[in-house]
């Protein structure tokens, strides 16, 4: 445990060595002035040193093993990317200099957009979304903008499967938008029929994850896309879930008209602990001109930032997206090229499959079909005789050194497990982490308690987050301090 | 084999082998043939590391803004950072951890969230403040949104001495729903038109959305705007400049029902717009109706203290379509940079560059009111950033000033061809500013 920042203030101390004022000072009005102080700590750069890193060994991460966390791709990130995006001259750029003293970071956006566009078969890119929660919203407002367009504003249905990311439908409503689920099949795949019999006139747009949040490849894509162009819709393809395919299938291909890719998934831009990350949205010619402010482009003189908001669905954040995030996708794909993305997604997908016929005897895996592709969704539900859910297997994962793989999604599987490796992981941690998962497996038969008690090999034991929402407390009271 | 990949062929074959097939090829079954890629990305070859820091050495290098003496704002500010922030920053345990989903593992994170919701909370004079938003424009979007929940009214009032880039981003927002916005216009002095804000708050609205200092520098008076919009029963919204509030009343203080605004100045760079940070805070009465990820301070089984995400059946991943927003990923580790930045700076070192902020720029001012020409737009009291009427176009003059080594304030066409806004941090030195005050002298007398 560790006090908080607060505790360790006393009056006076600094932790950093301002200039000193060279001006003639100016009054405050007393009328706009703060009547109390901030409350702010006051601790020298050693004392905040020693709190911050102090936090950051209660810390799991990438580089402490393996974070199997499903549909979040927790890959290596590259140090050699971290130091480029710090660079000076790409740091320490005003948003709004001239297009001529910022050619540097424009010829990158560009070139990132055209290797984006390449690897998904699509045309036009934007890069400005912040999330891919953001590309869904930006996506869904192309489409919705296209339709209105061609004189079919009363679309107001989008439809998605029942194991979409809950993002989709939160985008749809945040784009006045209908959600229509549509039926999963016994094998986890978009029920056709259901799908056919929902999609008409009301038809805005289609919202798929492939491969879907089951790991599983959409095998009938093309007859589904069809279905959604024939009834007058557009697909939209949720891309948390790329990783799976670069090189090796492209959206564009599969009949979307747009996706998102999640730069810090598949592009190994690090997640900094909930972000930032970037949901650049790539998109069909069609779409080009409703494309958010802030596109670059390439002209005899130079690249140029489009900066009106225009005809275009308008503007997501003040400037031109997740800068920082960018560059270090671009470093990402310039140091792997074609052949090295396609290894990437092969060995995922090997990975995947692997930990799936290891942990087959041992856990339940639905829907299993066949191969799977990056990822894969077991369910813990058998062990509810013994009285453990799926979440004491993840809290036990901690205490054998392994994150927790992302648990009770999708919600279209009981106690779900939804595990992906990714490729960055080497066979012996992959074998860790199974025989991990079959200790924890024979516990539960045998020792139960062990499971249901964890963790205990944490910094702090199961936390009660019944009594996080009772008693609240977001901030640190006055008192608490010396 | 790539540098990121471990497992080559004598562990894939072993693999696959376990797997039951033969060949990796196997693997695709799933994926119809018809729309697999035929042949290869068409992809530049692959980089080495020394050739793709020459490459980026070489982008920087024609990034010649990067070495401009700043004297732009409007939205993004060249504070120093201190060299700590990065260093913690870049230790794998903060920037390479996803969401704290498992919070026994991830008590890092959760705490220097709760440590910096509790000083956005003090800054901002709320009760309560979330783990971040994507960036300060979004963050007043989202507060729009929480107006309107809080409510159930449909109509806003947006100040028009917003940044147009934050009305911009509300339109994006909120046009898709079926809401009201409208404007409410500035006077001559640079400040809100109150008495037509009364008017146009008849009916009821959900918000005043105002900012503080606005667009222009502007300092708002909170308190007034408050108590009309209260007497309609709407909520005041305030964006605020974090710095400003080194110096000025927090909003909170004066009545304003949520504060948001962007964290870039407080220890992120200025990168070109991104990646930043927005904050929001609130009066606890409206927390549930708030965006975002929340942390709770709670107790672990033997009774340690530890913190948790709170509150989640407000967000996405549990309430789906009837969530209070879609965000999921936020901007986390530049909330981080924002917790290290005011500890760093503390009490006295966060009121001191708010200080420099403010004099500095005053000084700014006086400088060139003293050149032939050079006029104020407004003449209510400002916080940091200012606009003067220059007796020439100020696009040439950008343009002019760029070439002597110097970021002008950015042109605000709309209040004239000579309106230019800038502002001054506390890294600027005298000498900076005579230097920039003695070129533009220079460059107005040429002009003329």
């Amino acid at each position: 445990m560790e006090k908080t920042i607060f505790q360790y203030s006393s009056p006076g101390r600094i932790g950093v060595a301002l200039p000193v004022l060279d001006v003639p000072e100016t009054a405050i009005p007393g009328q706009f002035k703060r009547k109390e102080p901030i409350g702010l700590p006051e601790v020298t750069e050693g004392q905040a040193m020693r709190h911050f890193v102090r936090l950051s060994t209660m810390n799991f991460n990438i580089e402490k093993g393996l974070y199997p966390l499903g549909s979040c791709t927790m890959k290596y990130n590259p140090r050699l990317h971290e130091f480029l995006a710090r660079i000076e001259g790409l740091a320490a750029v005003h948003p709004l200099s001239s297009d001529s003293s910022v050619q540097g970071t424009l010829e990158i956006m560009h070139k990132l957009g055209e290797l984006l566009c390449e690897i998904t078969g699509f045309e036009a890119v934007t890069l400005q979304p912040a999330a891919g929660a953001q590309g869904e919203f930006a996506g869904l407002l192309l489409i919705k903008k296209w339709q209105e367009e061609r004189g079919e504003e009363h679309r107001n249905e989008v439809l998605m499967p029942d194991s979409a990311h809950g993002t989709n439908p939160a985008t749809s409503t945040l784009a006045g938008l209908k959600v229509v689920s549509v039926k999963s099949d016994e094998h986890g795949r978009v029920d056709v029929e259901d799908l056919r019999s929902k999609a008409g006139e009301n038809t805005c747009a289609f919202m798929l994850t492939n491969p879907n949040t089951l790991g599983i490849f959409e095998s009938s894509i093309e007859e589904i896309t069809k279905i959604i162009h024939d009834v007058g819709g557009l697909n939209y393809m949720d891309g948390a879930n790329m990783n799976a395919m670069l090189g090796i299938a492209r959206p564009g291909d599969m009949g979307f008209d747009v996706c998102h890719l999640n730069l810090h998934k598949t592009f190994s831009s690090p997640h900094g602990g909930g972000g930032p990350g970037s949901g650049t949205v790539c998109c069909r010619e069609i779409l080009r001109s409703f494309l958010p402010a802030s596109t670059v482009e390439k002209t005899e003189d130079g690249y140029i930032l489009r900066d009106r908001v225009g005809k275009s669905i308008g503007r997501l954040l003040a400037f031109h997206g997740n800068v920082g995030v960018l560059y270090r996708a671009y470093a990402y794909i310039r140091t792997l090229g074609s052949k090295g993305l396609r290894e990437v997604s092969e060995v995922a997908l090997i990975n995947a499959n692997y930990m799936k016929a290891r942990l087959k005897p041992y856990y339940n895996v639905p829907n299993d079909d066949g191969p799977c592709m990056h990822e894969f969704v077991a369910s813990g539900a058998d062990a509810a005789e013994k009285g453990v859910k799926t979440l004491d297997i993840a809290k036990r994962l901690l205490d054998y050194g392994f994150h927790a793989p992302t648990i009770y999604f999708p919600q279209i599987v009981k106690e779900a497990l939804m595990i992906e490796p990714t490729e960055t992981e080497s066979l012996e941690s992959i074998d860790a982490f199974i025989d991990a998962m079959i200790s924890i497996a024979e516990e539960i038969e045998e020792k139960p308690h062990l499971v249901t008690d964890a963790p205990v090999n944490t910094p702090v034991l199961r936390l009660d987050e019944v009594k996080a929402v009772k008693d609240l407390c977001l901030v640190e009271p006055v008192e608490y301090e010396q | 084999m790539s540098i990121f990949v471990p497992n080559g062929k004598a562990q894939r074959d072993r693999m696959l082998d376990a797997i039951g097939v033969e060949r990796f090829e196997d693997l695709l079954t799933p994926v119809p043939e018809s729309i697999r890629l035929r042949g290869e990305l068409d992809l530049p070859s692959p980089a080495s590391e020394l050739e793709l820091q020459k490459e980026f050495k070489g982008f920087a290098a024609r990034n010649s803004s990067a070495d401009l003496v700043c004297f732009r704002g409007a939205g993004a500010y060249d504070h120093y950072i201190p060299a700590a922030i990065d260093n913690i920053l870049t230790r794998s345990e903060f920037f390479t951890a996803y969401t704290p989903y498992q919070a026994e593992v991830s008590q890092g994170t959760l705490q220097s969230i709760f440590e910096y919701q509790t000083m956005i909370s003090r800054l901002t004079g709320c009760e309560a403040a979330n783990a971040c938003m994507y960036d300060g424009a979004s963050a007043v979007a989202e507060a729009a949104l929480t107006a309107i929940r809080a409510t159930r009214k449909k109509r806003i009032l947006i100040s028009g001495a917003l940044n147009p880039r934050t009305i911009d981003v509300i339109h994006t927002y909120l046009d898709n729903g079926d809401f009201e916005i409208n404007e409410v216009p500035f006077g001559a002095d640079g400040l809100i038109d109150l008495e037509a804000a009364d008017k146009l708050a008849e009916g009821g609205v959900a918000a005043l959305v105002l900012q503080y200092p606005n667009y222009f520098g502007s300092i708002e008076d909170v308190q007034a705007a408050a108590e009309l919009i209260h007497r309609h029963k709407g909520l005041l919204v305030v964006a605020a400049d974090p710095v400003a509030l080194g110096v000025l009343e927090a909003p909170g203080k004066l009545g304003a029902d949520v504060v948001v605004g962007e964290g870039q100045p407080l220890g992120v760079a200025m990168s070109y717009g991104g990646p930043y940070v927005g904050f929001m805070a609130a009066k606890s009465a409206f927390l549930r109706k708030m965006p975002g990820r929340i942390v709770g301070r709670t107790e672990d089984r033997a009774g340690n203290t530890g913190y948790v995400l709170t509150l989640q059946t407000r967000e996405q991943h549990i309430k789906r379509a009837k969530a209070t927003s879609n965000i999921c990923s936020n901007q986390a580790l530049m909330a981080l940079a924002n917790v290290i930045y005011l500890t760093l700076t503390g009490e006295t070192g966060f009121t001191e560059v708010a200080k420099q902020c403010w004099h500095k720029s005053h000084y700014l001012n006086k400088r060139l009111l003293e050149i032939d020409g050079v006029t104020d737009v407004f003449d209510a009291p400002f916080c940091r950033e200012f606009v003067v009427n220059l007796p020439v176009s100020a696009e040439v003059t950008v343009t002019a000033m760029e070439e002597k080594g110097f970021l002008a304030g950015l042109p605000i066409p709309g209040l004239g061809e000579g309106a230019m806004m800038l502002t001054v941090t506390e890294k600027r030195t005298r000498e900076e500013i005579d230097g920039f005050v003695e070129a533009l002298n220079q460059h107005i007398k040429g002009a003329e």
